[in-house]
């Protein structure tokens, strides 16, 4: 099949393109992306499986990568599924996602790992890399089998959500999958400082009255991460980066040449602790919501490079999870099906350029998974989001594919939509 | 008049008008507890529901007294923790009361915020009766009270608050209300017990336990909760009492007709000493007597008060 996106504008950051041309599709792959290839298309052997879409004043680019997800099965399906969260996936534009191993059972072995690849495969819609537990059962105690869950398809380690709060086996985790050449991506918070932790710890939590998560239960562990990366000389991957603490001992590591990468979510650029103050459990989340002074400290890393990803932490919960009492109420919203269209509001107020934007979303985030995606070069998977920039819509949680409904940002007036999402050249969503 | 407002969450969202008009009302309802028929027909056929999560005698009796006293029927819900039973969230307890046509519930909850979210999820007027550490509004009302009535003003009164503030939601109550009717009030106590930015709600920030109270017209004593030895906020018990314990020696700093409060219930021997807690200057008593005034003024107002 052969499908020509016709005169949209191509947003590329892999090979600097920001300009009106068409996308040609062969079957799974890219076959050219320039101008008028409606004309060398026709021109060529009929081709009669050749579809033409018209993207003119749409935005092409990429498709979407989001490293940092929850799809809750095996174990809790009813929060989500596999097949659930690719739908919200591709409805949010999303072609690739990357899904973290807190099940139940959790994804530290083959079985899980193959478990999940399969139920991906069955729905068929997005492309998904599951990240595997960097200990047995996420407890901190023992590594898991690497290179076999490497071999099964796992594509990182993380204890995500439990911070490995041993130094020696995040040492051990961080030399074994450098020489797998897969990523660690690690959740920072020391709990010894964070125990007992609902909210940012500030003048908000001292209002409610509510028990604090210090920003330095973060900061701590980001710079523990680093010092260790650096040390044996490889790579690190920072989740969800919130406050100003991090973002300053990220851009010192990164000027002396230590390979650190980091991600935020748009929880973190566009809410604050404020947003705690009417005890809404949809806005409790870990990390928590920071200070106004962190919200700008992570877009200003966000800008300068410093912070190189945007993940969504989607991160589905159930009513029975989130309508409790906000002591008793889990972490976490979803965001795969908003994550873009928040992002976006960075470009709205002149932050980041589309460019930028769409880079943090696509290639910087394949750079980190180590996946030869977030690119339309010639000869690449077809995986390509069609975003219509002048579409502005109204969240409404009861509209998401996702089975969860936990999103502080219901009501909100977003100012793009995906519109069109193709995967390995095949079209999963469509709004057009 | 009547409070135009559904509930009764906390004293921050409260204005000046507000809080005199609950404590004026509340003046007006100390004699109904002094006569020998303690009763008024004043909330006949009114249901009161007493939701208490955490528990508590003073408290809830106090309430209970004050609706009865109103007439209004009063239904006691004592349930050990709500930590999430499989299959029943908060908001399930609370539709389901709902659907049971109270007009008032009276929460106390271990955890900030739960009077919001059932005020929510209701359309019954909520009295919140102490959440977490955040606010309990009935207890800073009653307090307000009681230094009115014996200091007769508000205004310009130093207050000094000791203790555990940063675990103290009738320390929070307390500040939010006594600062606005124009107060001074400085909280006292190890650094470890103040939570991060206090000053910003425009109290002082005292250390020293002479310091905090010095120059003070009323003292307010906050009780130490004794399982958080365990948590590193004081050495011992014997080191918190050494320096934070008020005695007659360490209350000469205060003025000489300083009134000294506790919401209770007291150590002894730990944050006030037996000779202060009992003598001259303690008004602990009345501010529990003022307790069931001020519940009534509440129960009164909200149910839409006519007088």
């Amino acid at each position: 099949m052969t499908t020509l996106l016709r005169g949209g504008r191509v947003i590329d950051p892999s090979q600097k393109i920001d300009d009106v041309m068409d996308v040609l599709i062969e079957g799974n792959r890219i076959a050219a992306t320039g101008r008028n290839l409606v004309e060398d298309a026709k021109g060529r052997k009929k081709d009669p499986g050749l579809t033409v879409i018209d993207v003119r004043g749409k935005l092409v680019v990429p498709g979407l990568i989001d490293i940092h997800t929850h799809l809750r099965e095996p174990g809790y399906e009813y929060k989500e599924t596999v097949e659930s969260g690719c739908e919200a996936a591709v409805a949010g534009g999303f072609t690739s996602i990357a899904c973290m191993p807190n099940t139940n059972p959790v994804n530290d072995n083959r079985s899980v790992t193959e478990f999940i690849l399969r139920q991906a495969q069955k729905a068929g819609l997005a492309t998904v890399y599951p990240i595997a537990a960097v200990s047995r059962g996420s407890e901190g105690k023992a590594l898991t089998e690497f290179g076999d869950l490497k071999e099964a398809g796992a594509a990182g380690f993380s204890d995500d959500g439990r911070p490995v709060m041993h130094a020696g086996l995040m040492k051990r985790a961080l030399e074994y999958a450098h020489s797998l050449d897969l990523p660690v991506v690690a959740h920072c918070e020391d709990w010894q400082l964070s125990k007992g932790g609902l909210m940012n710890e500030g003048l908000v939590s001292t209002e409610l009255g509510m028990p604090g998560i210090p920003t330095i239960s973060e900061d701590i562990m980001v710079m523990r991460d680093i010092l260790i990366a650096e040390y044996v000389g490889t790579s690190v991957h920072i989740c969800h980066v919130s406050s100003a603490g991090a973002v300053r001992i990220l851009r010192q590591a990164r000027e002396r040449g230590v390979r650190v990468t980091a991600e935020t979510a748009p929880q973190y650029l566009l809410l604050t602790d404020e947003a705690l103050k009417g005890f809404d459990t949809s806005c409790k989340v870990n990390p928590p919501l920071r200070s106004a002074e962190d919200v700008a400290a992570v877009r200003a890393g966000l800008r300068d490079g410093t912070i190189e990803v945007i993940a969504s932490d989607h991160a589905p919960h159930s009513a029975i999870e989130k309508e409790v009492e906000f002591e008793y109420a889990a972490s976490g919203m979803v965001g795969l099906e908003t994550s873009l269209g928040l992002s976006w509001k960075l470009v709205e107020e002149g932050v980041l350029t589309p460019s930028e934007l769409i880079a943090r979303m696509t290639v910087n985030a394949a750079r980190v998974l180590r996946i030869p995606k977030g690119t339309l070069k010639k000869g690449a998977d077809a995986d390509v989001t069609v975003i219509d920039p002048k579409k502005t819509w109204t969240v409404d949680v009861r509209a998401f594919r996702s089975k969860s409904r936990n999103s502080p940002f219901n009501g909100w007036k977003l100012p793009v939509k995906a519109v069109l999402t193709i995967v390995g050249g095949e079209i999963k969503y469509s709004e057009l | 008049m009547k409070l135009a407002r559904k509930d009764l969450l906390g004293i921050q969202d409260l204005s000046v008008e507000e809080i005199n008009l609950v404590l004026d009302t509340a003046d007006s309802f100390i004699d109904v507890s002094t006569r020998e028929i303690k009763k008024v027909p004043t909330l006949r056929g009114v249901t009161v529901v007493n939701l208490f999560y955490e528990p508590s005698t003073r408290t809830r009796t106090s309430f209970e007294i004050a609706a009865k006293r109103l007439s209004a029927d009063t239904i006691n819900i004592a349930t050990s923790t709500s930590s999430v039973v499989k299959g029943e969230t908060f908001i399930d307890t609370a539709r389901n009361l709902e659907a049971m046509n109270p007009d008032i519930i009276v929460l106390r909850h271990s955890a900030a915020g739960s009077p919001h979210m059932l005020s929510r999820a209701v359309r019954q007027s909520v009295i919140n009766a102490g959440d977490g550490a955040h606010e309990h509004p009935t207890q800073a009302l009653l307090d307000m009270m009681t230094m009115r009535e014996k200091k007769k003003r508000l205004a310009g009164l130093r207050v000094a608050i000791v203790g555990d503030i940063a675990h103290s939601r009738v320390a929070r109550s307390n500040i939010y209300g006594l600062t606005k009717m124009g107060a001074t009030v400085s909280v006292g106590g190890p650094i470890t017990m103040m939570p991060r930015f206090i000053e910003r709600l425009g109290v002082e920030v005292h250390y020293k336990l002479e310091d905090a109270i010095r120059n003070a017209d009323i003292i307010m004593m906050l009780r130490v909760q004794l399982e958080r030895q365990d948590t590193n906020l004081f050495p011992t018990l014997r080191e918190y009492a050494r320096y934070y314990c008020l005695n007659r020696k360490n209350i000469g700093a205060a003025k000489d007709d300083v009134l000294i409060m506790h919401p209770g219930p007291m150590n002894r021997g730990v944050e006030i000493s037996p000779e202060v807690a009992d003598g001259p200057y303690s008004v602990i008593l009345e501010q529990v007597t003022n307790g069931v005034a001020v519940r009534m003024a509440l129960l009164y107002l909200l149910s839409g008060g006519k007088s």
